[in-house]
């Protein structure tokens, strides 16, 4: 009998069809592979089966009874455990503390050591040497070690025993080690009867490890084979790996530096930027990119007088944090950037604003009856559209990215990607930061980050996603 | 070898700028080191130090309460009036404003409302219910809370005792006990904390009850020390609490908060105060002066920080 059981599940974001009828059946001893490419729905479906979505349409139920109203506490006391793929712990408080908020069951006096006992159990059982401290502040562990706590504490038992663990990329900050203690713990819980969902992008552990492989495309599923009927180039196939209409990569002569930035040790990398580059920071989410971006921004920009000509502009990965003004109009989002070559004597030319923002319209195919809408009124891709137009509209000769395409659809990015090309070869530098590998072989250059420094420089047909999870995971072939 | 923890470095920067203060004073007035010096300098401690905790656990949980004064106010007017001439109408009076509390918590967390705004008008309705309670300055203290407040014990003056005691109270329930635990774990990841099946609405809600009932507490024992009230006896509150939590290590987002912290924060407040007052500023410069004071502990505290990012990078 399947411990949870999904049928035809249906999951909208506004337009965007996340899950497209999909069912699936988890059973105890067994682990399941959910692998797809980013968008293809792998995310929303664990947040389904979690209870931290709500089904449109579908049906869930769990041990062969339909459970109406599924939620995340109804989840949890049937021992469903999630270890997300961004972190998810509090990083003010100590391990211990954490593990309390995770277990409710553990209240009352005395419930300090009774924590510390359950997840100092489960951190010994899965990786074994750990030397992690229960007493420490989430906050102050390194990334790998806060990875450990969370597989730890889904792993742990305080009254209510894991079941089912959903394991989203759990190994993407792991080194080679204890990534291959955390498989032999999955091994270890399905044979006793527990059951996993193992999403990876590293598909040698899927093979590995599955049981039954579930392949998802375009919030459908595609594929649903015992793992022993899949090879990995089987794998990839299913997938379908659209064949990619690679923007031919223009070598275009490369010009004078114009952005460098030291190492901050000896014997690492440099980072140079030279006029009409591309260049790519490669690596895992949260490995320093975005902070060497701010880092280029800051070198370059004074904090107290606003130049005329800027040398760097900016376009924020987060729209709804720091890209977009939301109650403004589409016109006014595109221009802000530009103001003072629109403006004559302290004063907005209106006429000039108008005309640069429809010139902008056309150019970048920002899909709106009237600028004048608000910008919320655009729908996420357009929406980055506009940031992009506000970056290009000033005449700063370097672009620098923050991972711009999160949730943009397909025929956007290729739109996107063709201006990119178009303006590098007119003589603008982009710096890219990007967790998609193939947005970095669309890169001239590309420096991989590992713990906050650049580890290693890729150059032209030397980037490949092998290249780069082989620089991003220390000496691990992926 | 283990360097001291993040937390009590942060501690030590409340400790050190209160002893400096208190060894300041020391040395312009000798007879300060006295039991009564020591009771006068520390007088009304134990207000500032419940307001401060109270505004503490609204911190904690990412907002802020710019109504803290005159919530304080309203309850010093309630205290000074119902609560002498019909105890039980009065007690009622102040658990209603405590669930009154709750609810905006609740509310905050409903419907994603900034703390800053709804407690900003509610600034306005708590000031102009204590004008109704008591237009006029007056009132008289209930019996039992001036003979508390104006208890001698032997050991040390009430002000300091009293500030002990209420640390300890503090930091078990905020900083021990599994309810602080949900409370800060709201303030550092509130998906987590929802994650893992709480009502991060229940939570807010609680917090909010607990820093109301903190703030009662303060109002209540500031009429035990003035022996009577006025509509305006506590406005000042608002910024010093915040002030307060601040230099007592806590951060405006992120859960950071330390009871023990807040209370030494609370005090190191407090003495600028007298601080200022022996050093002979006038009063017309004093709100100034102390300030610059906050300002300069602040700049170090920001010192602080770096080293200790320094030190996590080395």
């Amino acid at each position: 009998m399947p411990v949870i059981d999904v049928t035809d599940a249906r999951v909208r974001f506004g337009e965007v069809v996340a899950l497209d009828g999909v069912s699936l059946q988890i059973r105890l001893g067994e682990c399941i592979g959910l692998v797809g490419h980013n968008g293809a729905g792998k995310s929303t479906l664990v947040n389904i089966i979690n209870g931290g979505l709500t089904l449109q349409k579908g049906q869930i139920a769990g041990d062969g009874e339909l459970i109406p109203t599924y939620g995340i506490k109804v989840a949890r006391a049937r021992g469903l455990r999630c270890v997300f793929q961004e972190l998810s712990l509090c990083p003010n408080l100590s391990i211990i503390e954490n593990t309390r908020l995770m277990h409710r069951t553990l209240g009352g006096w005395g419930w300090r050591s009774r924590a510390r006992s359950v997840i100092s159990h489960s951190l010994d059982q899965i990786f074994p040497g750990h030397r992690i401290d229960p007493t420490a502040q989430v906050g102050t562990l390194a990334i790998a070690e806060r990875q450990m706590v969370e597989i730890a504490m889904a792993f742990s038992d305080a009254g209510i025993a894991p079941r089912l663990v959903i394991l989203d990329e759990p190994t993407s900050s792991l080194d080679a080690g204890l990534a291959a203690q955390l498989l032999t713990q999955v091994r270890r819980f399905i044979a006793a009867g527990g059951a996993v969902v193992l999403i990876s992008h590293i598909l040698q552990e899927i093979l590995s490890v599955s049981t039954r492989i579930v392949v998802m495309k375009d919030g459908r599923i595609v594929a649903e084979r015992p793992a022993s009927a899949f090879t990995h180039s089987g794998l990839v196939e299913a997938m379908g790996s659209v064949p990619r209409e690679q923007a031919a990569r223009t070598r275009a002569a490369a010009g004078d530096a114009v952005l460098t930035l030291k190492a901050p040790r000896q014997g690492r990398h440099d980072f140079v930027a030279r006029k009409g580059e591309v260049i790519g920071l490669a690596g895992l989410g949260g490995h320093g990119q975005t902070d060497m971006l701010l880092a280029l921004f800051d070198l370059k920009s004074p904090q107290w007088l606003p130049r005329r000509d800027p040398a760097v502009t900016f376009v924020a990965g987060d729209r709804r944090l720091n890209g977009v003004f939301d109650l403004w109009s589409i016109l006014r989002n595109t221009t802000i950037a530009s103001l003072q070559d629109l403006s004559g004597r302290g004063l907005l030319n209106d006429r000039a604003e108008a005309r640069s923002a429809a010139d902008w319209k056309d150019r970048i195919g920002i899909r709106t009856p009237d600028m004048h809408n608000k910008i919320l009124s655009l729908s996420g891709g357009n929406q980055q559209k506009v940031l992009f137009a506000r970056a290009l509209g000033t005449r700063a000769p370097v672009i620098l990215m923050d991972d711009p395409m999160r949730g943009v659809d397909v025929g956007t990015k290729q739109e996107v990607y063709a201006i990119i090309r178009a303006e590098a070869a007119a003589g603008r530098t982009f710096v890219w930061y990007s967790t998609e590998t193939e947005e970095m072989q669309l890169c001239d250059r590309v420096y991989v980050f590992r713990e906050g420094l650049i580890v290693a420089e890729l150059t032209g047909d030397a980037i490949t996603e092998n290249a780069i999870l082989r620089a991003s995971f220390r000496d691990e072939a992926a | 070898m283990r360097r001291p923890s993040s937390e009590a470095l942060r501690l030590a920067l409340p400790i050190m700028a209160l002893a400096a203060l208190l060894i300041g004073i020391f040395v312009m007035r000798p007879n300060v080191m006295s039991y009564n010096g020591l009771h006068l300098l520390f007088k009304l401690g134990i207000p500032i130090a419940l307001a401060t905790l109270a505004q503490m656990v609204i911190m904690s949980v990412n907002d802020l309460d710019l109504s803290m004064g005159s919530f304080i106010s309203f309850v010093a007017c309630v205290t000074a009036t119902w609560l002498v001439d019909a105890p039980v109408i009065g007690a009622l009076i102040l658990l209603v404003a405590i669930a009154t509390y709750a609810l905006l918590g609740m509310v905050i967390a409903y419907r994603g409302l900034p703390s800053i705004v709804v407690t900003l008008g509610m600034s306005f309705v708590w000031a102009g219910l204590a004008v109704l309670v008591l237009p006029t300055p007056g009132g008289t203290a209930p019996a039992w809370v001036t003979a508390i407040m104006s208890a001698r014990p032997a050991a040390m003056p009430m002000g300091i005792a009293g500030s002990i005691l209420i640390a300890v109270l503090a930091h078990i329930l905020i900083m021990r006990s599994s309810f602080g635990v949900l409370i800060r774990g709201v303030g550092g990841n509130e998906r987590s904390v929802a994650r893992a099946g709480w009502s991060v609405l229940w939570a807010r809600g609680a917090a909010y009850a607990t820093a109301a009932t903190f703030a009662v507490a303060a109002g209540i024992t500031l009429v035990g020390l003035m022996t009577s009230a006025d509509a305006n006896i506590a406005l000042r509150y608002t910024l010093l609490s915040i002030a307060g939590v601040i230099l007592g290590g806590g951060e405006f987002i992120g859960g950071r908060v330390s009871a023990i912290g807040a209370v030494f924060g609370a005090l190191t407040l407090l003495l600028a105060g007298s601080f200022l007052t022996f050093l002979k500023v006038s009063p017309d410069w004093q709100i100034g002066a102390q300030g610059l004071i906050l300002i300069l502990i602040l700049a170090l505290r920001l010192l602080l920080a770096r080293l200790e990012r320094n030190g996590l990078r080395a």
